[in-house]
């Protein structure tokens, strides 16, 4: 027996042979995300702007009074600065300040619930093509590479033509687009952990499919499609802005920051600056997403913790 | 030991009936390949392999990588379903109507995984971990935290310091008591120990598996223990069944078949274990090579071709699990060869 000398380590039963203070308590998993997020300074920042930029389009009347359809003949496509209209008048001289907030209101409703909608769809078929397997999986698998073999934006054009232009249609076409890169990110995601050991340990006890799937498989799956949703957002802004811009999205006379920078198109020569600002907001909102998923995904990964 | 167990109440079968029966039990994957996917072979990964565990005692398993050891694990917890065979688990058939459920089976039987940390919900904490099977089957959570604490105290750690704990602030050896506390917390009577030390140091080896016999003494419990480690399987079991190829080509009680082993792979996977003892150092030649294909297993006795007495024979018939030639051996000791100058190892002529 060559173990029988090793006996001197020998733990016992009963007393723990370990430190007897007691630790400090090791908070649990989310409230350890939400304080690792607080100390990340990018993230934080992009948050703030993207509640600054919430700020003024959802409480648009309270950081301007004027009307955003009312527009002047006398006051077409004023410069930054002019006083009164601090970033401008667009082509038939309506206030671009008042705009752009406004205009935020249906962009942000145009990329956001086109995610929303596909996180549900193709989180849950994700999910159910992961853990099933088998034939259930190739059945969505091979149904969502059908919709793969499009472009994205070529997708969204088609659809949003076939259903007619309008802002339900484009957010119908975009949720479409957004199912198949869903589902496939769910079903890796969940592909993978259906085969980690404590999966298979948690079989071995003899809980039920669903108490797995909820206590093991959601919570390690659900913040990668996260945070993967919240890097969609920027994708979706710009592709709803992009249907838009091509009079497929929201019509005119509504403020949107495609359809803005559409019409502002023709004054690119006359006012570059006042005709860019749509886009300036886009890229923003659209960086700043990226970014904050960037974060949430190093906020979310528990063996970075130091 | 035999009294304490009768005490257990879900005893069914008193202490003479086996806790555990296997019979031919077989696992054939089949390898998918070509334009439409068909089959294009099997992996015999585990075949025909037939054994009985008592109650309270350890049954080691042994051999190489890719022996089978590990399939007839999971195959006996049902995380994958068997092609043919039967388990009866303290004397009642495993899913099957007459006997117990496969859940029910679950309950009673539990496993240890090789790799303490992918066996370990990284969003868990360890209470939390071993608090999850008790609760899903119906504890309340105060009582299940309570049984969780207690439980890693069993182990060793104090839950003081440990019990919030998430797996990566742990060290291996530390991880391994947490799944050892985790596979006890629905109160099991056979455990499954799969290659549960290979991934210690040896330090951290020799107090888990200290802290294991002392489990079994004081939980009355019966092992599983597989592993490819002879010293530590000769440490731990009573009996041993050493795997070759998916079958099973020697088995019986340790000292009869570490004194005295009959099978030419059995003496060869002992010359391969290195022993500081120079009174017991082998003249057996270690086997050279990897194993055969098991997709494509040699006909007859699978060592054959990897054996110094292999003669015709070997090729054309199975060898079954029988006593020895020699007769002298302890009469649970069987053997699957033909050769009896094989069994007693003699013309052979070392370089």
């Amino acid at each position: 027996m060559s173990f029988t000398t090793m006996d001197v380590e020998r733990p016992t039963l009963t007393a723990a042979p370990m430190l007897d203070a007691p630790a400090a308590p090791t908070p649990g998993y989310w409230k350890s995300v939400g304080q690792r997020l607080l100390h990340d300074k990018v993230t934080m920042a992009v948050t703030l702007v993207l509640f600054g930029i919430l700020f003024i389009t959802l409480g648009a009347p309270l950081v301007t009074h004027a009307d955003p359809y009312q527009g002047s003949v006398l006051a077409r496509l004023k410069p930054i600065g002019t006083p009164g209209h601090w970033l401008g008048t667009d082509e038939t001289g309506r206030d671009l300040w008042t705009r752009l907030c406004y205009g935020g209101r249906l962009s942000l409703l145009a990329a956001i619930l086109p995610v929303t909608i596909s996180l549900f769809v193709g989180g849950f078929l994700g999910i159910l093509a992961g853990y099933a397997g088998g034939w259930l999986n190739t059945l969505i698998m091979r149904t969502m590479d059908v919709f793969y073999a499009f472009p994205s934006i070529l997708l969204a054009i088609a659809i949003c033509g076939l259903l007619g232009n309008g802002l339900s249609n484009s957010i119908i076409a975009l949720a479409v687009v957004f199912i198949p890169p869903m589902v496939r990110v769910a079903e890796t995601v969940t592909t993978q952990s259906r085969n980690l050991d404590f999966v298979e340990a948690a079989r071995a006890s003899g809980t039920t499919t669903l108490q797995i799937i909820r206590y093991h498989v959601l919570a390690n799956v659900l913040g990668p499609i996260l945070v993967y949703a919240t890097s969609l957002i920027s994708v979706s802004i710009i592709l709803s802005a992009g249907l838009s811009f091509l009079g497929l999205g929201v019509t005119p006379p509504q403020a949107e920051w495609g359809l803005m920078l559409n019409s502002l198109r023709q004054a690119i020569y006359a006012q570059p600056y006042v005709a860019a600002l749509p886009g300036l907001m886009i890229f923003l909102t659209s960086m700043c997403f990226n970014l904050m998923s960037d974060g949430f995904r190093s906020a979310m990964d528990v063996r970075l913790n130091k | 030991m035999s009294a304490a167990l009768q005490q257990d109440p879900r005893d069914r079968g008193g202490p003479a009936q086996p806790l555990l029966i296997v019979e031919n039990l077989t696992k054939h994957f089949p390898v998918r390949g070509g334009l439409l996917n068909r089959q294009v072979a099997t992996v015999q990964a585990v075949d025909e392999v037939s054994f009985s565990v008592r109650k309270g005692e350890t049954l080691g398993i042994v051999g190489e990588s890719g022996c089978g050891k590990s399939t007839t694990a999971r195959l006996l917890m049902r995380l994958m379903n068997p092609d043919a065979g039967s388990v009866v688990f303290d004397g009642d058939p495993v899913g099957e109507k007459r006997g117990i459920s496969v859940s029910d089976m679950r309950r009673q039987m539990q496993m240890v995984f090789q790799d303490s940390y992918t066996s370990l919900n990284p969003r868990m904490t360890m209470a939390e971990s071993i608090a999850y099977a008790p609760r899903m089957h119906g504890l309340g959570r105060k009582e299940a935290y309570d049984r969780a604490e207690n439980l890693l105290s069993r182990v060793g750690l104090n839950p003081r310091q440990y019990a919030r704990r998430y797996p990566h602030e742990l060290s291996g050896g530390q991880r391994q008591r947490v799944n050892i506390a985790r596979a006890l917390a629905l109160e099991p009577r056979l455990v499954i120990l799969d290659e549960a030390v290979a991934a210690l140091d040896k330090s951290v080896e020799a107090q888990v598996l200290n802290l294991l016999s002392d489990l079994k003494e004081s939980l009355n419990l019966t092992y599983l223990f597989i592993s490819h480690d002879l010293n530590v399987v000769e440490y731990m079991s009573d009996r041993v069944m050493v795997m070759y190829l998916g079958r099973v080509v020697e088995a019986g009680p340790v000292e009869s078949i570490y004194r005295h082993p009959r099978h030419p792979y059995t003496r060869a996977l002992f010359a391969s274990k290195p022993t500081l003892d120079p009174d017991r150092r082998t003249t057996e030649m270690p086997l050279t090579g990897d194993p055969p294909n098991p997709i494509n297993p040699p006909s007859g006795c699978r060592f054959r071709t990897r054996c110094a007495f292999a003669q015709p024979r070997c090729a054309e018939t199975l060898p079954l699990l029988a006593a020895p030639f020699d007769g002298d051996a302890d009469p649970s000791h069987v053997v699957a060869c033909h050769i009896p100058e094989a069994q007693a190892a003699v013309a052979v002529h070392h370089a």
